[in-house]
């Protein structure tokens, strides 16, 4: 058995995370490598290739999967701070002529919040952060990736994401009237069901601000994405905030570049 | 029907105009739902249950054949007639050549989503017979002229002021009462007569055991006895999947139905049909109307182990906010979602892109339907098929080329973040249906690439 040191940990950074929030992918590579972990980001990536298999083109996705074989076949581990994109490609991900290859890569596939608990067995992270937070429970990481008991079933509840949470300072977790629904972004259903993803979001956001929460946070940055724009065109003093954010230590500004990157 | 085809996107836009409405849907459904979690959770062996459920349901689905005939063979010795219906229309014509035979015009109806299914009360009505449902939430559709909206509860998108209003019309109720007492005492009155004067009664079924050749009806109001018991001929419909092989198994079936539907521990009446009583006809018809298509399916034949008890319609976020008609079918919600486009591809391609994949469904399912792993592959059937519109077909080829070339990902992301930051009102306009409620996230200067690349690969 390697130790945590010797793990060839790759980090897979969504697409839309990558480009609009790329404090949440700093927030998660410093705190991997906080937790020990020698950490990798192959430049090469793109995205998981959700958006197009959801849509139902599945066959557009063979791109994206030979892009995402080849930069993280070598790893140990593949960590992403969203558990939407890990559900994806636990279960679609393949790559023609290397589908056995393509299994066992599926199988180290984790979601940031899974990997900390599951297979570094940390339950205690060392963070502050003193205020009242709504944890929106993404659907594809608690009923896909089992990060936390569902309601619908009659069996023990647990929480992976509570669990860390609740060991960080100050951090008040404020209980929801509905505590695992969905909030209704989709994919490309935000757009195509435009009134119906709106409403699910309004009525998440609303849930969590009658139960007093500063923030909403949450493992899976597009969920929160879509709940921000709801935040935001309301007017809302709520911020939205990555669970990865929270937990390496504070809000993470990202220092502003000297011109513009080439 | 005065509903008009639209598409499900469409249907709940104009669902949502109003919103208080909209919050009233949705608690009301959340409500159903609640009750059913509290009484699953009541019984430890729930999930077991489940599990049996659904693994019956399977041995059904494998053993249709032998199952049907054996059915068939003992309901024709306890002295019931059956009938066989490929489609919905042999399935009419059956029940009115019954009726003529007996020279019945008038006929009372119990619940039967199979018969909303085949369209049938339009088809009777267009033959001169006049068909009263008698379930108290299809009479009032009845009396709209529209659809059930709701499996079980077919007129939950009605609120008391809109009964209210259709019984003083129809039924001649004081104006303005919204009393639910003095209005359903209105209803009864009005169904009794109906009941003591019609001759016929058809009833759904909700599981017929192939061991005894009978057939149970579950229902809370007990209209399929009164009907049934009170007429000459009754007349009972069942999709081939309802087929259940033994009496025992009801143990496994009532006790998950209600508690899925509704959250009681079982139906007010559980009414077992086996013979005809002296003097009285009784026939089965048993349908398949594209069921036989959905078995040959093999991610698909799932689906017809479903008990129709509407859980995952009371679960399902998007159907407590867009209303069962959003659906335009007969069965509404996602396991309607995953019905349809068996039925009609091309009319029906808009449902199963009618979903978050939350899976909410799959897991209130009491007889464990994988609903939304479904819902995604009916997607991928749909667009191989040229079912799904040309511009988003268009949009999602447009991501895909992107996505698939790193550099052309980078410098596409670099350009667009740079014209929203310089000229937001590009993407800020109504042509983004993001925008129309939602602020678009904030575009930063670098990405997370670009970050790392200037920081950790000097």
């Amino acid at each position: 058995m390697k130790s945590i040191s010797e793990l060839k940990v790759g980090l897979f950074i969504p697409c839309y995370v990558d480009q609009f929030y790329p404090q949440v992918g700093v927030a998660t590579l410093e705190l991997l490598e906080k937790l020990g972990c020698k950490v990798l980001f192959p430049t090469n990536q793109t995205c998981c290739g959700q958006p197009m298999a959801n849509s139902g083109f599945e066959n557009m996705t063979g791109a994206c999967n030979q892009l995402f074989y080849d930069c993280f076949a070598g790893c140990d581990y593949v960590v992403s701070p969203s558990g939407s994109c890990v559900l994806h490609l636990k279960e679609h991900m393949k790559v023609e002529g290397r589908e056995a290859a393509s299994k066992v890569l599926r199988t180290k596939v984790y979601e940031l919040v899974e990997f900390i608990t599951d297979v570094l067995k940390i339950t205690e992270i060392k963070s502050s952060f003193p205020h009242k937070v709504g944890l929106h429970q993404g659907c594809h990481g608690q009923r896909g990736l089992h990060l936390a008991q569902m309601s619908e079933l009659n069996a023990p509840a647990y929480s992976k994401p509570v669990d860390l949470l609740s060991k960080v300072q100050g951090l008040e977790l404020v209980e929801l009237d509905r505590k695992d629904e969905c909030c209704g972004f989709g994919g490309t259903f935000c757009v195509s069901e435009e009134a119906i993803s709106v409403k699910m979001g309004k009525d998440r956001v609303s849930d969590h601000q009658r139960n007093g929460a500063a923030y909403i946070t949450g493992s899976d940055m597009s969920c929160l994405m879509h709940l921000e724009g709801i935040l935001k065109r309301g007017g809302s003093k709520v911020e939205v905030i990555h669970i990865a954010q929270i937990l390496n230590g504070s809000h993470i500004e990202i220092p502003t570049p000297q011109g513009e990157p080439v | 029907m005065s509903i008009l085809p639209k598409d499900h996107a469409e249907a709940s836009e104009v669902f949502n105009k109003d919103e208080g409405y909209v919050n009233w849907h949705d608690e009301t459904l959340w409500f159903v739902r609640q009750k059913r979690d509290k009484s699953s959770k009541n019984i430890p062996e729930w999930e077991a249950l489940r599990e049996a459920g659904s693994q019956i349901k399977h041995y059904v689905l494998s053993h249709l054949d032998r199952l049907l005939v054996e059915f068939e063979r003992n309901a024709k010795e306890n002295g019931v007639i059956v009938h066989w219906a490929k489609d919905a229309s042999e399935h009419n014509r059956i029940v009115l050549d019954i009726l003529k035979k007996h020279q019945v015009q008038q006929m009372v109806k119990s619940k039967s989503m199979l018969t909303e299914e085949c369209h049938m009360n339009e088809f009777l009505a267009q033959n001169g017979i006049d068909v009263i449902d008698t379930d108290l939430g299809e009479r009032i559709v009845q009396l709209r002229q529209e659809p059930p909206s709701h499996i079980v509860l077919p007129a939950i998108h009605l609120k008391k002021k809109d009964i209210g209003d259709l019984f003083h019309e129809h039924l001649g109720t004081d104006a303005g009462a919204t009393d639910p007492q003095y209005l359903t005492e209105a209803a009864r009155q009005h169904l009794r007569d109906k009941f003591l004067t019609r001759r016929a009664a058809l009833t759904g079924v909700n599981f017929a055991v192939a061991e005894t050749g009978g057939f149970v009806v579950a229902t809370n109001e007990g209209n399929a006895d009164m009907g049934a018991h009170l007429a000459d001929v009754h007349i009972a419909c069942m999709g081939f999947e309802k087929i259940i092989p033994k009496q025992e198994h009801l143990g496994v079936f009532l006790r998950l139905l209600a508690r899925s539907a509704t959250g009681q521990p079982i139906t007010t009446y559980s009414s077992h049909f086996k013979k005809p009583r002296e003097g009285q006809e009784m026939h089965v018809v048993i349908l398949d109307n594209g069921r036989s298509t959905q078995l040959g399916r093999e991610d698909f034949r799932n689906s017809l182990k479903c008990i129709r008890c509407g859980a995952c319609m009371n679960t399902c976020p998007v159907y407590r906010r867009s209303g069962g008609h959003s659906y335009h079918n007969a069965v509404a919600g996602p396991i309607g979602s995953i019905l349809a486009p068996n039925l009609d591809m091309t009319k029906n391609a808009d449902l199963p892109f009618a979903s978050t994949l939350c899976g909410s469904c799959s897991n209130v399912c009491p007889v464990k339907i994988d609903i939304h792993d479904q819902l995604y592959k009916w997607r991928q059937v749909l667009a191989k098929n040229g079912h799904v519109p040309k511009g988003k077909q268009m949009g999602i080829k447009a991501m895909s080329v992107v996505l698939s070339q790193p550099r052309f990902y980078q410098w596409s992301g670099r350009l667009g973040r740079a014209v929203m930051r310089s000229v937001p009102f590009v993407v800020n306009n109504a042509m983004n249906p993001w925008y129309k409620q939602r602020e678009m996230p904030e575009p930063p200067k670098e990405s997370f690439r670009d970050w790392y690349v200037r920081n950790r690969e000097n």
